[in-house]
């Protein structure tokens, strides 16, 4: 059975405004993914989820903590050992049409798997293969191969780059925002098609920001902010019964078909908290819409928090490798230390306030 | 009326000769009315809003007239169009994150706003700016900062505030709330529902692909297809009892939170947009309808259904007829 | 939705004057042009590539008119009634039926020396290219994809042979040196020139490494040097295309700028010790314009067909520079 495991993996990256600082994008993530499931991370952008994929990927490096497969730990990984773990760990992005080289052909993306894990095939063999996968993602060979990425639709490329997943002998797949940029009506294929392979035994990473996409596909979700986790356990448990103030936001805040947005004041949990006052005179603005206000001081107190993490640049972490991460009482240590997280009921782990 | 579109036209120049993105389309809005503008990628619905303020070079108005409170609106007179564009007609583009200019300060580029359009009076205008800042829950130093010192969010806000601020009577909405975070959709949306009701703006004509979106914050929703509308009606009619095919297709193909996989299946549509520089003859969604049947190679008329309710479809018109 | 940015990479760094001579700032004018929206450029398909490149006047005109130099540097030493170096009795002779170009005070023919110099100095011009875009690519690609320390040790490395002063580096090292070969110039114009083409290749290999098929080039097991040379380097074939061409142009212009100096190789006659000579007795005061127009006339035709036909380049690559 294999297992993906994360742990305490945190993420340095240099802050992008004036003061340039360190900003952590993670901050001691743990959680494990085993076969067959579907786990949703569920963040806004500066949450960190991208990133966790990428540390999965291999495609950087975390400052401090591991990922480990099957119980190996990637990072010590050869170049051939990173070889065997793509074979079993691929992922698929955001933006379908940035995946394929544009002066390329579309299939050239099989053409790359075929010269690394599958020399000897014969071209006969191979074919089969492609056709096989194709199938999978029901696609119909004859619509997509030999074609530039420019001729085929956003759903097409990204079943494509999932069929080519498939080529290999994947056990998870991290699959970052692959919904966001297809249309409505292309949506739900890939959706169903997700659903589908995690029947077949497929561990998927469902990175998203929506939170409607998040329920429909996964049997856990995380929700991430400002690179910690604030709440964790069964899909069911979680969008229920919410019982992080955040991840109650998220779902006030979710635009819905058939219900319109609470006009329910957010709590002062769910504002501030920071002590940072955010001073908006509503006094003398006239007629008040107060959820404008509330939602509003919640953005404002949400870029001041953000800010708060942002530390001075220490020089140790100036090229973000994998250095310790210094002692306790450095203030990067304090800033990385995530808000501690307790089990409020069987599978629901929620985060203390911060 | 304060916007009437008749039979507009628009299309584009590419090597293959002329493609007709907008075709022969008519709708109309009310004063204070936010209407949605739906549709896929491809179906014209962004070329539609942006004809409306400005034609590109690429671009050439083929038919059609738009009144703007009773005077007509001189879409392809590029020079006529200046004085209008930001005082009766305004836009808030896609990618509007990043339409301000990086190396200004915010505050700069209000004034520099305020001079390109000859207002003398800029004190008047600069303190109302100051009250819709703190309105929208910004501090008064935002316009001290440069465009990429504020995250995505505040953007997006002073954006708006920009493309608002000297309160015209159309403003289309491109994709305003695409690139957000859920939390700052809702602040942007709320924003824009706000900013109507204190008539900072008369209508506004939102585009999206997001139809949850709209269902929070427009009156009516207008869907596009390939080109053409496909129906218009009023915001709870087009969720709750869509006529077209299409737009029941979409409306069936939307995961809402509390809906899962093992309780419900939700189907997508099979089959891609036509190409709109070869459509196929009669209805556009013909080939992929689950409905079609014979008539439908005929070019279905968008006409008044039901009242304030317009459809595109022969299917939806024949059982109109037979009830 | 954007995590907070990485490592950041320098934006394209703005036109970096090849160093040495006054003449490489006119170059440097359409460097920016090379450096530019890089969004923009596609490598064209072939058919595409063809229609706009034939269409295109400034491409058409300054391919042709290069081709004709090159022609006449190959077929002009064949056809040279007299070697380029021999003296003759017929000094200072204005143009005519025997000399078609004249001669120098000793009398040496100048169309032969034209013909034989024009080799010289397309050779010279290779060799700096060649060398100058190898060492420049290579640092470039190595710190672009690593990022990091190397990137930071090239960066240093590429700043101090900026601040060399190449033409006084010359004058010390062709102290040492008495025979100075072609292939020393040519190396030597290599080595001084490849800073900018490195930190425009650094630039364009940051931007294009964090695209994402790149990415899934890595998650296929690819090792960098095939992913860089597969899928980063075709993308900026339009670009690299481009920087050779310059070098091309600038090494010629410097290396006649060197000989002119008499910095250059002593064996050989070439464009820039013509007018060496030239300028030497007099030849502007006196009015022996043969002596010196023909030279200065091709070196500039040389390297204007070249810049003219870069231009034209850089409009069929780049579609958003082609008139509509």
């Amino acid at each position: 059975m294999s297992t993906l495991k994360v742990d305490e993996v945190s993420k340095l990256y240099r802050s992008a405004s004036r003061n340039g600082g360190l900003t952590p994008a993670l901050r001691k993530v743990s959680f494990e993914l085993s076969q067959g499931e579907v786990i949703s991370l569920i963040g806004e952008s500066g949450s960190g989820k991208t990133t966790i994929g990428k540390l999965i990927l291999r495609l950087v490096e975390p400052a401090s903590g591991s990922v480990t497969f099957d119980g190996k730990d990637i990072a010590g990984y050869s170049q051939r050992g990173l070889r065997e773990y793509y074979r079993q760990v691929q992922g698929v992005f955001q933006d379908p049409f940035s995946s394929y080289n544009p002066i390329y052909r579309a299939d050239r993306v099989y053409e790359l798997i075929r010269e690394v894990y599958y020399k000897g095939v014969s071209d006969k063999d191979w074919n089969e293969k492609i056709e096989a996968a194709l199938d999978a993602v029901s696609l119909n060979p004859g619509d997509v191969l030999g074609k530039y990425p420019h001729q085929l639709s956003g759903g097409q490329q990204q079943r494509l780059l999932i069929a080519r997943a498939l080529l290999l002998d994947v056990k998870v797949l991290v699959a970052d925002e692959i919904i966001s940029m297809l249309d409505a009506s292309t949506r739900v294929d890939v959706l169903n098609l997700l659903v589908k392979l995690k029947r077949q035994g497929l561990a998927i990473l469902f990175i998203t920001h929506d939170l409607s996409l998040g329920n429909y596909v996964s049997d856990r979700t995380i929700i991430l902010r400002h690179g910690a986790i604030v709440e964790m356990g069964s899909t069911e448990k979680v969008f229920g019964n919410p019982r992080h103030d955040y991840t109650r936001m998220l779902l006030s805040a979710v635009p819905e078909l058939h219900k319109k947005w609470r006009h329910t004041p957010l709590g002062p949990a769910a504002v501030a908290g920071t002590g940072s006052a955010v001073i908006v005179d509503t006094a003398e603005n006239g007629p008040d819409r107060s959820a404008v206000s509330d939602l509003a001081q919640a953005s404002m107190a949400e870029e001041a928090d953000h800010a708060r993490h942002v530390v001075k640049r220490d020089l140790r972490t100036v090229f973000g490798g994998r250095r310790p991460v210094g002692s306790a009482s450095s203030a990067l240590a304090v800033a990385l230390e995530p808000p501690a997280l307790t089990e409020f009921e069987p599978g629901h782990l929620v985060a203390q306030p911060e | 009326m304060s916007v009437s579109v008749e039979n507009l036209s628009v299309a584009y120049r590419s090597r293959r000769g002329d493609v007709t993105a907008v075709d022969s389309v008519s709708f109309a809005l009310a004063d204070g009315e936010i209407m949605g503008l739906a549709g896929e990628s491809g179906s014209g619905k962004s070329t539609l809003g942006n004809s409306l303020i400005y034609l590109d070079q690429r671009m050439r108005q083929t038919g059609g007239k738009v009144t703007l409170d009773g005077r007509e609106l001189p879409v392809s007179d590029g020079r006529a169009m200046r004085p209008l564009r930001m005082t009766a007609v305004s836009l808030v583009p896609q990618y509007a994150m990043s339409a301000l200019t990086p190396t200004r300060k915010i505050g700069r580029l209000v004034t520099d706003l305020l001079k390109s359009h000859g207002i003398r009076d800029r004190d008047e205008v600069l303190a109302e700016m100051s009250r819709r800042i703190a309105l929208i829950g910004l501090k008064e130093d935002v316009l001290g900062k440069y465009s990429f010192e504020l995250s995505g969010g505040m953007r997006q806000r002073v954006t708006i505030l920009l493309s608002t601020l000297l309160n015209p009577s159309l403003l289309i909405a491109d994709e305003i709330t695409s690139a957000l975070d859920v939390s700052t959709q809702r602040a942007v949306g709320e924003m824009l529902l706000e900013f109507r009701d204190r008539k900072f703006v008369k209508s506004v004509i939102a585009i999206t692909h997001d139809l949850s979106v709209l269902a929070q914050v427009a009156d009516s929703i207008t869907v596009m297809y390939a080109g053409r509308l496909a129906e218009k009606a009023s915001t709870d009619t087009i969720v709750n009892e869509p006529l077209h095919p299409y737009t029941q297709a979409l409306i069936a193909s939307f995961p809402e939170v509390g809906v899962r996989h093992d309780q419900t299946t939700l189907t997508g549509i099979p089959g891609r947009p036509p190409s709109l520089a070869d459509p196929p003859a009669g209805c556009r969604f013909r080939d992929r309808c689950p409905f079609a049947f014979a008539k439908c190679t005929q070019t279905p008329p968008f006409e008044e259904i039901r009242p304030g309710h317009h459809v595109a479809c022969w299917k939806a018109t024949k059982e109109e007829q037979a009830r | 939705m954007s995590e907070p940015v990485s490592e950041s990479p320098q934006a394209a760094d703005g036109p970096q004057a090849v160093p040495g001579a006054v003449t490489a700032t006119a170059l440097a004018v359409s460097v920016p042009a090379a450096l530019g929206t890089d969004g923009a450029r596609v490598s064209p398909k072939g058919s595409d590539f063809i229609h706009y490149g034939l269409q295109n006047k400034k491409l058409l005109f300054g391919l042709g008119l290069e081709l004709l130099i090159v022609l006449f540097a190959i077929i002009g030493p064949m056809i040279a009634k007299y070697p380029p170096r021999a003296y003759s009795p017929y000094t200072l002779q204005h143009p005519g039926s025997r000399f078609w170009l004249g001669t120098t005070d000793t009398g040496q023919d100048v169309f032969s020396q034209l013909a034989n110099g024009l080799r010289e100095s397309y050779l010279v011009g290779a060799l700096g290219a060649a060398c100058a875009s190898a060492v420049g690519m290579v640092l470039g690609f190595a710190a672009g994809w690593r990022g990091g320390i190397l990137d930071e040790m090239l960066q240093l490395i590429t700043n101090i042979v900026v601040m060399i002063p190449s033409l006084v580096l010359l004058v010390v090292i062709g102290s040492y040196i008495s025979n100075k070969t072609v292939l020393f110039e040519g190396v030597f114009i290599g080595l001084t020139t490849w800073p900018w083409v490195a930190r425009a290749v650094r630039a364009q290999t940051f931007s294009l490494r964090s695209r994402e098929f790149v990415d899934l080039a890595r998650l296929s097991g690819k090792r960098p040097v095939s992913i860089i040379m597969r899928d980063i380097a075709p993308n900026m074939a339009s670009y690299l295309f481009l920087v050779i061409i310059l070098l091309f142009g600038s090494s010629m212009l410097l290396a006649a700028s060197y000989d002119f100096l008499g910095l250059g190789p002593t064996s050989v006659v070439s464009l820039g010790s013509m007018m060496q000579t030239a300028s030497q007795e007099a030849a502007l005061n006196y009015g022996w314009w043969w002596w010196f127009v023909p030279p200065g006339a091709v070196l500039t035709a040389m390297v204007a067909a070249l810049l003219v036909a870069n231009v034209g380049l850089d409009e069929v690559f780049n579609p958003k520079l082609r008139d509509q």
